[in-house]
């Protein structure tokens, strides 16, 4: 890149949030603070719901959207929007700790592989391999089914599911820098495995295992939703929003706002979650003012 | 219309990601006469490149043209819409890339791709575009032109390459093109039948042209005027013969003197009783399976013994793809040698880098041609040069601190520039603080793989004095890998030339030209353009010499 020291004339066309020496654009903006408002709604459900989740408050079912229930009622008359704030609980719960259990052991896993190759390398890859070939929605079903649903073992099988994933992401992308000088410099000067992990390749490859976190987040959600909804997930009476979906898909045939708004809720977080992994905060390298 | 391009006070501006306009061209003013050659000739960054795009109306991506005129045949490339641009670039103006390997599709054949141009502006019907392409490739004397359209760009070679890339741009009957360093990644042996071909076309022709190139004695073979350009600004105008015999800016001199290197001061006979820190005997190194006499499938180095003695410089120079660079990694241990020893300061070294010790480690150091890839972009220079140091001498942090700070002087690059990262220096910083890592760990002995190769000329230069001025306070030795005979000839004491693997012969560095014997040495030699206009064609370069140890496929 061609830039000329500060004699030249400068005309400052400035974008919100550069004065932190980043550049974070207002799609991302967006995304964020509606990711940050669910995140808060999960921490304080319990003091924010009008009604108790379990309680029957309505005397009709799947009642409209009212100044008593702002989302109506579902197919037993309970309050709708108690129900769907304390499902972020379990949903934006379950989605973060399996999507960091996932990540985490993949993207190690991956960045040894890479850096140790040799057997190593191709047993990891193809035990990995392996995994990845069962269809995860089967794997799901048959791991909940045999073991019982609890939110543990719920946790475990979607992290187990999206290993394989950030392993083949995370070990392409360290494979990349492994080739580079270096790496081979930090080797001939005698590193560890761990070091070149942790101190060469890791700052390298962590912004695109960033967004891919984000991406796997959107598919642990969408999955726990499709467990839920078949019935394997959070057992009643809690319910996450695919759960929700699933009670009260009676209401559709009568636009029922109780099968709507869990729809949205979802739509909404997942939406976010991809719009804020696309607009990432981007570092303003040109400093010189 | 007197002239064929009329550059006015043109001005490029470039916007940054944070919004703020620089100035990048500020305000050049250029005439090229019908036929005339025309090169553009500066460091990098100087905006030679920018220059020679807006011929074509073009501006790279976060660039636009902000002011002045471009004429190219009357018309004003800065102010045409895309559409008639696009009707006049490959007619009119022609471009040549620098790298013609990245310029080529990989999936289509090389005369499909050079008669390209004639179907998207439908000049003439396919097989009148084909006889042409044929025509020209054997104008550009390139081997067997009748089929070598239908290969594929693997198929043929760097130099060929970069001459087909010419046919593409010719093929259209342009009367202006534009060559972008078009010679940069050669070897200095496929340079000179690149060049003349290229000579030879533009005069037959009558086309004029804009040649891109940092390199002086280069652009001395075959343009008519130079224009030399620094920051964006043009600083000096002249025929050839002016600029070279007669340079006023201080500028072009610093380039002229850069070309000449003063040569290394005699490092005092060899002592007395030499102690060699570094012998190499009859090594083997090589990439792909082991065959069934234990060798590996390529052997890239084959038999090759050097000594290095205390306080002295080896060169090894070749043509790429000679096994120099991989000789330098099987002495460092990266690719551990098939068989022979490497012995280092009386001891016997692993063949592989796992095998030696920390302190065998330490003692010698690799430094490699690319900084850009060889620093970690995501580290600043602080923790890049800080790791050798608790790594090897497991310093305190204030002392780690202080070491830094006296790198930074030794490798003179300011001490504020500590906190910044790989990608904020330029190229030459870049490779001092590559140096500086080296020396952190003070070694006995660097191996310098190509390391001024990617650095501007002046830039190059002072890198090289660099290393002399250490060697004297520090008493390194090192071993200097290069393609350039001139930074070789700067620095070492002895050279040893390499061919194809094998080491062809060694010589002293003073007497390079009047003591080589091996004909492929008096090739390399004589391959290395002067500042002469008249050199190239001079030349009595025997081309079945040329061919015989060129690199065919």
């Amino acid at each position: 890149m061609t830039m000329t020291p500060s004699s030249t004339s400068t005309t400052s066309i400035r974008t919100s949030g550069s004065r932190l020496g980043y550049r974070f654009n207002l799609v991302g903006v967006i995304g964020f603070t509606i990711i940050i408002a669910w995140a808060l709604v999960a921490v304080f459900a319990p003091l924010i719901i009008p009604y108790p989740v379990g309680e029957i408050v309505d005397l009709d079912y799947f009642g409209p959207m009212s100044r008593d229930f702002w989302l109506g009622s579902d197919y037993l008359g309970r309050d709708m929007l108690s129900r769907i704030l304390m499902g972020a609980r379990y949903t934006v719960g379950i989605s973060l700790a399996a999507v960091t259990i996932a990540c985490f052991s993949g993207v190690v896993l991956g960045m040894i592989a890479a850096v140790a190759g040799g057997w190593l390398d191709t047993v990891v890859s193809r035990f990995l391999d392996a995994l990845n070939s069962i269809p995860s929605k089967l794997f799901g079903l048959v791991v909940v089914a045999a073991v019982g649903s609890s939110i543990p073992v719920l946790i475990l099988t979607l992290s187990v599911i999206y290993i394989p994933g950030a392993y083949r992401f995370a070990r392409a992308l360290a494979v990349n820098i492994n080739a580079m000088d270096f790496i081979t410099v930090a080797r001939i000067r005698g590193e560890s495995t761990w070091y070149l992990i942790r101190s060469e390749i890791l700052p390298n490859i962590v912004g695109p295992v960033l967004a891919d976190l984000g991406l796997r987040f959107v598919f642990i959600v969408l999955l726990l939703s499709g467990l839920s909804f078949l019935g394997l997930g959070v057992q009643p009476p809690y319910a996450d929003w695919g759960a929700l979906v699933r009670e009260n898909i009676g209401g559709l045939p009568f636009g029922a706002p109780a099968v709507m708004f869990p729809s949205l809720a979802i739509a909404s977080l997942t939406i976010s979650v991809n719009l804020l992994i696309d607009n990432l905060p981007q570092k303003i390298r040109d400093r010189s003012e | 219309m007197a002239n064929l391009v009329e550059i006015r006070d043109l001005k490029v501006e470039a916007t940054t990601d944070s919004g703020r306009r620089v100035e990048i061209i500020k305000g050049v003013s250029i005439d090229i006469a019908n036929g005339e050659i025309v090169a553009l000739i500066g460091e990098s960054g100087s905006g030679k490149t920018t220059i020679a795009l807006t011929l074509m109306g073009h501006a790279r991506p976060g660039c636009r043209i902000a002011g002045g005129s471009v004429s190219v045949g009357g018309r004003n490339m800065a102010a045409l819409g895309e559409k008639e641009r696009a009707r006049i670039r490959g007619t009119e103006v022609a471009y040549v890339p620098q790298s013609a390997a990245a310029a080529f599709n990989p999936a289509a054949t090389i005369m499909d791709q050079v008669i390209e141009v004639t179907r998207i502006h439908k000049l003439m019907p396919p097989e009148a575009a084909r006889a042409k392409a044929v025509e020209l490739f054997r104008a550009l004397s390139l081997p067997e032109p009748e089929t070598i359209g239908s290969r594929y760009p693997h198929q043929v070679s760097g130099g060929q390459l970069q001459r087909l890339s010419a046919a593409m741009a010719l093929i259209g009957d342009p009367r202006l093109v534009i060559f972008d360093e078009p010679t940069t990644a050669l070897d200095v042996t496929t340079q000179i039948e690149v060049l003349r071909a290229f000579k030879s076309v533009m005069k037959k022709g009558g086309i004029a042209g804009v040649y891109v190139s940092h390199d002086l004695a280069v652009v001395a073979q075959i343009a008519d005027r130079i224009v030399v350009l620094k920051g964006g600004e043009v600083q000096e105008v002249g025929t050839t013969e002016e600029i070279l015999s007669d340079a006023k800016h201080p500028y072009t001199r610093e380039l002229l003197d850069a070309f000449e290197p003063k040569p290394r001061g005699a490092a005092g006979p060899a002592a007395p009783h030499p102690a060699p820190l570094l012998e190499v005997d009859t090594l083997i190194a090589g990439y792909g399976p082991r065959q069934a006499d234990g060798l590996p499938l390529v052997r890239a180095v084959k038999q090759v013994s050097l000594k290095v003695e205390k306080g002295r410089n080896l060169g090894i120079i070749g043509e790429s793809g000679c096994g120099k660079s991989t000789l330098a990694r099987a002495i460092a241990g990266i690719l551990p040698a098939v068989s022979g020893s490497i012995r280092f300061d009386g001891r016997d070294l692993g063949r592989s880098a796992r095998e030696r010790s920390r302190e065998q480690l330490r003692e010698m150091q690799i430094v490699f041609q690319y900084a850009d890839t060889a620093l970690n972009p995501a580290k600043s220079v602080e923790d890049i040069l800080d790791r050798p140091l608790a790594f090897y001498h497991g310093m305190g942090r204030s002392t780690r601190s202080a070491r830094i700070d006296e790198l930074l002087d030794m490798v003179r690059l300011p001490r504020n520039l500590r906190h910044r990262r790989p990608s904020e220096l330029s190229g030459g910083q870049k490779q001092r603080v590559n140096f500086a890592r080296a020396l952190a760990a003070e070694p006995k002995l660097i191996l310098c793989d190509e390391i001024t190769s990617a650095l501007d000329t002046v830039v190059a230069a002072a890198v090289i004095d660099l290393l002399k001025e250490l060697q004297r306070e520090l008493g390194l030795s090192y071993v200097f890998i290069s393609h350039d005979l001139s930074t070789v000839q700067a620095i070492c004491d002895e050279v040893v030339v390499m061919y194809a693997g094998e080491k062809v012969e060694q010589l002293a560095a003073a007497d390079l030209a009047g003591g080589a014997r091996h004909p492929y040495s008096k090739l390399l030699f004589s391959s290395v353009p002067k500042l002469d206009t008249g050199w190239l064609d001079g030349l009595d370069h025997q081309p079945e010499l040329a061919r015989a140890f060129g690199r065919a496929g």
